[in-house]
C-alpha cells in the first residue's frame, strides 16, 4: 500500500501510559471482520474508549480532548500479541503517524512500518520524561526527524536518536514498500523457485 | 566449517537476496491463509494488477470467524460470511488449494497443516497469524506475517526480513507425572517474560523436550510468540519422522527416503553460536496457570498470586491493572478460586492427544454444576477421531459441550464468547483483556488442569485428583 511520505513530524502527543498493550486491545478481534483496510480507526482501542452501551468511556485519553495529536506515546512492550495489521491500519486510520515507546514488540514494528507509521523507540527515562512533560503541558510538542534520526522534546529541548534500518528508513522517506522492490526481482526469484 | 545453528541452516538456504544494509529476500515454501487476514492482501493484489506468482505454495481454510455450531448451513453473521466468501472466491479465481468448512481437512490452519503433512523440516512457512510458529516444532523457519506481507508473498512467494538474533532454551530431565508441554511453556514463557523473547527466533532443546510427542512438541513452538519471539522451533527426529510417514503431502518411496536424510542434518551444530542460552529443570516445572492479562503472568498452581516486589521490571500500575481487570488481589492464593467456564481447543490445544487426556481425566466423573464446558476440535480429523475413539460419549456424559471446529473462544471473533467478568480456565494461549469476550476473564492452563477445574468447580492442581486419573501426556 502506497502510504504518505514522512521526513519531518512536529506535533502535539497523546499519551497512553499502559505497558503491554496488546493487539486485543488496539484492534478487539470482533472487529476484524471487515474485507477492506478503511474504517478501522473507529474501534482503536473499543473496549477501553467505549462502555458496553457504545458510550464513550471518561478518563480514557482517546476521550479527552486535551490530549490530540498525530503522535501516541505508549508504555513499553507496545503491540504485542497477534500479527494483526488490522492494528497498525487502526492507529493510521485515526490519524496517528507515529507510535514513541521504550520497546516493541516485532510484528507490530514491522506491521507499522510497512503501512507507514514510525515506530520509533526511545530511552524508558526519556519516555518518562515525555510523560512528564506531557502531563505538565498538554500543548507540548514532540519533533520527529526522520532524516536526522532524532526525537526532541521541544519544550526541554531534550533530544535522543534513535535506531531505524536503512532500507526501511528510504522506504518510509519515499512512501515506497516491499512489494515494489520484490517485484523487481520476479526473474531471480523464478529461478530460485526452480533450483529447490 | 563454520558452525551454524539449525535456524542458520534453514534461513540460509532460503535467502534469494540481501539488501545492502538491509533485510534478506526470504523464500518461502509453503503459505497458509485464512479468511480474516487475507481478503485486504488479495484486494491490493489485484488493485496493483498483479497475480498470486506460485497459488500451488499456498493453503486456505477458514478458522477465525466461523461458527462452530450448524456449519453446515450457511454462516449467520453477515461480516463474517463475507469474509468466508470473498476466501473461497479468491480461492476459486487464483486456483489456491481449499479446505473448506465441512470438508475432511478443514481445521484451524495452525492444526491442519501437520495434519495433512504440507508442514516438514527445513521448510520456510509463514501465514497472517502470530501462532505459525506452532509448525516450527517440525523443524522448520515458521512464523506469522502482516497483511502487508501476505500481499509480498501472494506476488512475489518472499517477504523481507531482518535475519532474527537466537536463543536456545534447554530444558532438560523428566517432567513429573501431572505436568504436561502447556506447562513446560507457561513456566519459561514465566520466566523470560512477555517480551522477553523479542527480537529472537527460539530453539527448544534437551532431553524434556525430545521425549516430548510432536503434538506436545507443537504446543511449545506454538507459544514462542507469547515470550515475543517471532517463533520457536526444535530439530526433527525419529519422532518426526514416523509422526510425517504416510501423511497426505508427506513424500513417498524413494522421495521419502531422500527427504529423510536431509531431515537428519537439519540439527544444530555442536559449538555454533546463540546470543541468550537459558537452561531449566524438568523437574522445577510444576501445573501451571496464568492469573494476568499476559502469558507472562503465569503462576504454579500451588503458589500465591505475586506480590508486586517479584515482577519482571514491569511498572506497578500496569500490574495492579492486570489484577483488578482479573478480581484478584497480591499475595493471594490462586487455588481454590471460582471458575465459570472452561475451553478446550485452539492450535495451541486442540489436538487429539488433548482430547484424550480430558476425556480420560474426566471419564466416569461429572463437571461441577457451576461450570460450563466446551470441547472445540482443532480439525474435522480431530473431530472423527474423538467420535472413532468414544471420547466424545465420556465427554458429554461428564456434561461436557462438543462444538465445530474452529478457533472459537480462542479469540471470541465468533459466536462463542465468555460473558463479561466470567472467569474462563481455557487451553488457548492468550489471557489478554477481552480475548475471549468483552470484560472476560481468561486463565491459561493445561488441558489436564482444564479436566480438574471442571470437576470440582474451582481452581485445582490436577495431581490432587486421584492419581489413577492422570492420562500421563
Ligand atoms: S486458535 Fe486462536 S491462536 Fe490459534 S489460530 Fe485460531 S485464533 Fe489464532
Amino acid at each position: 500500500m502506497a502510504y504518505d511520505k514522512f521526513n519531518v513530524l512536529s506535533s502535539t502527543v497523546v499519551p497512553l501510559p499502559t505497558e503491554n498493550v496488546d493487539t486485543d486491545q488496539i484492534i478487539p478481534a470482533r472487529f476484524l471482520k471487515a474485507t477492506e483496510r478503511e474504517g478501522f480507526g473507529d474501534n482503536l482501542f473499543r473496549d477501553w474508549r467505549y462502555d458496553s452501551e457504545g458510550q464513550p468511556k471518561k478518563g480514557f485519553v482517546l476521550n479527552d480532548p486535551t490530549y490530540q495529536g498525530k503522535i501516541l506515546v505508549a508504555g513499553k512492550n507496545f503491540g504485542s500479541g497477534s500479527s494483526r495489521e488490522h492494528a497498525a491500519w487502526a492507529i493510521y486510520d485515526y490519524g496517528f503517524r507515529c507510535v514513541v515507546s521504550s520497546f516493541f514488540a516485532d510484528i507490530f514494528k514491522n506491521n507499522a512500518l510497512n503501512v507507514g507509521i514510525l515506530p520509533v523507540t526511545v530511552s524508558p527515562e526519556f519516555l518518562d520524561e515525555i510523560f512528564e512533560a506531557v502531563e505538565k503541558d498538554p500543548n507540548t510538542n514532540l519533533e520527529v526527524d526522520l532524516k536526522r534520526q532524532t526525537i526532541t522534546l521541544l519544550a526541554t529541548g531534550k533530544s535522543e536518536s534513535f535506531d531505524i534500518n536503512p532500507y526501511k528508513k528510504a522506504n518510509m522517506q519515499n512512501g515506497f514498500d516491499d512489494i515494489d522492490y520484490l517485484l523487481n526481482l520476479k526473474e531471480e526469484i523464478v529461478d530460485f523457485e526452480k533450483s529447490r | 566449517m563454520e558452525k551454524k545453528t539449525l535456524f542458520d541452516k534453514i534461513w540460509d538456504a532460503h535467502v534469494v537476496k540481501s539488501v545492502e544494509k538491509g533485510p534478506d529476500v526470504l523464500f518461502i515454501d509453503k503459505h497458509f491463509i485464512h479468511e480474516v487476514t487475507s481478503p485486504v492482501a488479495f484486494l491490493n493484489l489485484e488493485k496493483r494488477g498483479n497475480s498470486v506468482l506460485f497459488p500451488e505454495r499456498t493453503i486456505a481454510t477458514p478458522d477465525h470467524n466461523v461458527p462452530t455450531e450448524g456449519q453446515e448451513q450457511t454462516i449467520k453473521d453477515k461480516l463474517s460470511r463475507m469474509q468466508v466468501e470473498r476466501l473461497r472466491e479468491n480461492c476459486r479465481k487464483y486456483g489456491i488449494e481449499l479446505h473448506d468448512l465441512g470438508s475432511e481437512h478443514h481445521g484451524i490452519v495452525h492444526v491442519i497443516g501437520p495434519e495433512l503433512g504440507v508442514t516438514q523440516p527445513g521448510m520456510t512457512i509463514v501465514c497472517g497469524d502470530s501462532h505459525t510458529s506452532t509448525h516450527g516444532a517440525f523443524g522448520a523457519i515458521a512464523f506469522g506475517i502482516g497483511t502487508s506481507e501476505v500481499e509480498m508473498v501472494f506476488a512475489s512467494q518472499c517477504i523481507m526480513q531482518a535475519k532474527p538474533k537466537k536463543m536456545r532454551i534447554t530444558i532438560d530431565g523428566e517432567l513429573g507425572e501431572g505436568v504436561t508441554s502447556k506447562d513446560i511453556i507457561l513456566y519459561v514463557i514465566s520466566k523470560i517474560s512477555a517480551s522477553g523473547g523479542t527480537g529472537y527466533f527460539l530453539e527448544y532443546a534437551g532431553s524434556a523436550i525430545t521425549s516430548l510427542s510432536m503434538e506436545a512438541r507443537m504446543t511449545i513452538c506454538n507459544m514462542s510468540i507469547e515470550m515475543g519471539a517471532r517463533g520457536g522451533l526444535i530439530a526433527p527426529d525419529e519422532t518426526t519422522f514416523a509422526y510425517l510417514k504416510g501423511k497426505k503431502y508427506s513424500p513417498s518411496g524413494k522421495a521419502w527416503d531422500d527427504a529423510v536424510a536431509y531431515w537428519k542434518s537439519l540439527k544444530t551444530d555442536e559449538g555454533a553460536d546463540f546470543e541468550v542460552e537459558h537452561h531449566f529443570d524438568a523437574a522445577d516445572i510444576e501445573p501451571m496457570i496464568t492469573y494476568g492479562t499476559n502469558p507472562g503472568m503465569g503462576i504454579k498452581i500451588k503458589e500465591n498470586i505475586p506480590t508486586g516486589a517479584d515482577l519482571l521490571g514491569s511498572n506497578k500500575k500496569s500490574y495492579q491493572q492486570a489484577l483488578d481487570y482479573m478480581g484478584f488481589q497480591a499475595g493471594e492464593p490462586i487455588k481454590g478460586k471460582k471458575v465459570d467456564y472452561v475451553f478446550v481447543g485452539s492450535c495451541t490445544n486442540g489436538r487429539i492427544e488433548d482430547i484424550r487426556a480430558v476425556a480420560n481425566f474426566v471419564k466416569g466423573k461429572q463437571k461441577a454444576e457451576n461450570i460450563t464446558a466446551w470441547i472445540v476440535p482443532g480439525s474435522k480429523e480431530v473431530e472423527k477421531l474423538a467420535h472413532e475413539e468414544g471420547l466424545v460419549d465420556i465427554l458429554k456424559a461428564a456434561g461436557f459441550e462438543l462444538r465445530q471446529p474452529g478457533c472459537s473462544a480462542c479469540l471470541a471473533m465468533n459466536d462463542d464468547k465468555i460473558p463479561a467478568g466470567k472467569y474462563a480456565v481455557s487451553t488457548s494461549n492468550r489471557n489478554f483483556e477481552g480475548r475471549q469476550g468483552p470484560g472476560a476473564r481468561t486463565l491459561l492452563a493445561s488441558p489436564l488442569t482444564v479436566a480438574a477445574v471442571a470437576i470440582t468447580g474451582v481452581i485445582t492442581d490436577p495431581r490432587e485428583l486421584a492419581v489413577a486419573d492422570y492420562a500421563g501426556v
